[in-house]
């Protein structure tokens, strides 16, 4: 086992993809000379050159197209975003023709590329740079979407949807670049569609991904001082969903509190809500309870910022209320 | 010169000694954790700003990018609002909403900065499009960096405005980089100017390091979109002496110490201190006058912003949609 960073891990799985397959390349703002607006591409450039870790103007919407185009015919671009709020430049490219293309050629055509770049809010950076945007991209047939929470699983991961044939959308989050873990040693991957129960317990399931999952994990202890025995489980894949693991956990627990930072409005966790009360009403023994982000935009002020987002307190009282000890 | 009055190069001077000392005192308050998130310094690029809206009517509309104290300040945004909003307090100009990458103040049509590159270019469009349907006399300054001219939104946005004959300064503040990407790495067309001609639209070169030359070009330009309705483009050749925003390098892999060095000889605020010293408009005890001055404004403001309360929690979702 190696102890690396998760921006380390990112940087290895596209490393070692690279070299593996001299077809997969790197293309985004500032990935090449700057090594990465976040690091994650350090030393790749020097390793690669300029014909595969490409630097690019700001232009998201013509180099996701790129990459679409590129796919077509053969390459596996990963596409990285500096920030996933600027996705949202190239949400036409990525939903109406990387999402699209396979189906509309009737299976003539397959779009193997990766986007991938930090989602989810970010210390104090406003309204327009701090948003968990995944629930746009997992409401779109024809994407899968992962969202790893630790090293390892941002490493296995990001290699499988490397060599996936299908577009693949990769959160990660700024908080979670310096998080450190364990890592195998050696070729390994995660495969998509899996989820990890990252601490067993059997009193109440809480379910959540990303940066939140590590807010998850410190909250159980938490809970633990206090006689509350929680599982915590990392669905990891958010499309396609691992529903087995989840309800899997729920027939042990019969609570669920699903934590996230998007907000609550048709979000992945109302899906997950959704399906759990479909699939698993007869076990519940209360309705599942849901932490989200403030359905409002994050505002700059810190007091402000701190009050939208998931903290330990709320997920505390949505865990007392799942086992109505209010 | 042309214009009918003396050029209030004084004012000029006082505006961008305001702005550079503002940011230094900002920048101060970053590291003290007062201010956080991004942060972008204009420092190096003054005369840009204060030379473009000098030149403008009070009532003309501003738009900028995130880059935008010293655009803010220009415009006359109280400094100690500015302070305040970038210490997120209940007191600036957004209401501690915004931070500094997003100021506005309706009162002074200043429309705000906005942290998406390139994203403002179209709204800007568009505050020129009610000008012309309401037949308003206004016209509108847009500011952005050169690295939002490769952009799909620069370009949509200069063929509606050129097409529709809308009252549009579009002012690119040419600093060289975007973060840490030079010019010439990121646009086919190095003289950037040039951008314009897809649209057909009348292009200048200004010299955003000096507000003289600023002021004098942009005087003509805006008088001219006002009278004919047509939009002009402006490259202001400027240079930004810091890191891209707070937490980035101020040289490193992008650029050397040496380039910043050579490129600060020639300060807006040292040239056009020199310029009226020479001209003797200027002693050298009214430069320390004006310094104390700007200082004691800046020192305000900050005690200002400090002891301000931060907003109410109701203002979370109180903006959300309008009554
Ligand atoms: C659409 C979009 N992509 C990426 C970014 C990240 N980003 C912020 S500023 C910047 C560089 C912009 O450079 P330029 O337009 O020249 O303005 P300057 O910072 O030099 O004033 C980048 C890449 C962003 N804010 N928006
Ligand atoms: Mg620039």
């Amino acid at each position: 086992m190696a102890h690396i960073a998760y921006r380390e891990a990112l940087g290895q799985a596209m490393s070692e993809e690279m070299r593996r397959d001299e077809k997969v390349f790197l293309m985004g703002e500032e990935v090449g000379f700057y090594q990465g607006a976040f690091k994650v591409s350090r030393g790749m450039l020097e390793e690669f050159g300029p014909m595969r870790v490409i630097d690019t103007p700001i232009t998201e919407a013509g180099f996701t197209g790129v990459g679409i185009g590129a796919a077509m015919v053969g390459l596996r671009p990963i596409i990285e975003m500096m920030t996933f709020n600027f996705s949202i430049l190239a949400m036409d490219q990525i939903i109406n023709n990387a999402a699209k293309v396979r189906s509309m050629s009737g299976g003539q055509f397959t779009v193997p590329m990766v986007v991938r770049g930090p989602g989810g809010s970010a210390a104090r950076l406003a309204a327009q740079h701090s948003q968990s945007l995944e629930s746009l991209y997992c409401h779109i047939a024809g994407l899968k979407v992962i969202a790893p929470s630790v090293p390892k699983d941002a490493k296995g991961l990001l290699k499988s949807a490397i060599r996936d044939n299908n577009p693949v959308i990769c959160f990660e989050a700024q908080a979670l670049y310096g998080t450190m873990g364990e890592v195998p040693e050696g070729e390994y991957t995660i495969p998509i569609g899996v989820a990890d129960v990252k601490r067993e317990g059997k009193d109440v399931t809480l379910i959540a991904w990303s940066k939140m999952l590590l807010l998850c994990l410190r909250t159980a202890e938490e809970l633990a001082k206090q006689g509350i025995d929680a599982e915590v489980v990392d669905p990891r894949t958010l499309r396609p969903l691992d529903m087995e693991t989840i309800l899997q956990s729920v027939r042990k627990t019969n609570r669920v509190v699903i934590v996230e930072e998007a907000w609550p409005y048709a979000s992945v966790g109302a899906e997950i809500a959704d399906r759990i009360t479909h699939e698993a009403l007869d076990i519940l023994d209360a309705p599942v309870e849901r932490v989200t982000g403030v359905d409002a935009p994050i505002p700059y002020a810190k007091n402000l910022e701190q009050a939208a987002l998931p903290s330990p307190e709320k997920i505390i009282q949505a865990v007392k209320k799942v086992m109505y000890l209010e | 010169m042309t214009s009918k009055q003396k050029m209030p190069l004084i004012e000029f001077l006082r505006q961008m000694v305001l702005i550079r000392r503002f940011e230094e005192k900002a920048a101060e308050m970053y590291a003290l954790g007062k201010i956080a998130g991004f942060c972008h310094l204009y420092i190096g690029e003054e005369a840009v700003a204060v030379g473009a809206i000098g030149a403008a009517n009070p009532d003309d509309y501003i738009v900028t990018a995130y880059r935008d104290h010293g655009h803010a300040l220009a415009r006359g945004l109280e400094p100690k609002r500015v302070m305040a909003e970038l210490f997120g307090k209940a007191t600036g100009v957004s209401k501690g909403m915004g931070g500094s990458m997003h100021l506005f103040d309706a009162g002074k049509n200043f429309m705000g900065g906005y942290a998406i590159v390139g994203g403002h270019i179209p709204v800007a469009t568009g505050i020129g499009f009610a000008m012309k349907y309401e037949k308003k006399d206004q016209v509108v300054l847009c500011f952005f960096g050169e690295g939002s001219v490769p952009s799909g939104n620069f370009h949509e946005a200069l063929n509606l405005a050129s097409l529709w004959r809308l009252p549009v300064v579009y002012i690119c503040e040419n600093n060289r980089f975007g973060m840490g990407t030079p010019v010439e790495r990121s646009s086919a067309v190095y003289d950037i100017a040039h951008a314009a001609r897809a649209h057909d639209m009348p292009f200048h070169h200004i010299d955003g390091m000096d507000v003289t030359d600023v002021y004098t070009q942009m005087q003509k330009i805006i008088e001219a979109v006002r009278k004919s309705k047509r939009p002009i483009f402006v490259e202001a050749r400027t240079y930004r002496y810091m890191g891209h925003s707070m937490s980035d390098p101020a040289h490193g892999h992008y650029r050397t110490k040496a380039e910043i060095d050579e490129q600060k000889k020639r300060d807006p605020i040292l040239t056009l201190q020199q310029q009226l010293l020479e001209k003797k408009e200027i002693t050298k005890e009214e430069i320390a006058k004006m310094e104390r001055e700007i200082q004691d404004i800046v020192q305000e403001s900050v005690e200002f912003a400090d002891k301000s309360p931060e907003p109410p929690l109701e203002a979370l979702t109180e903006y959300v949609y309008a009554p």
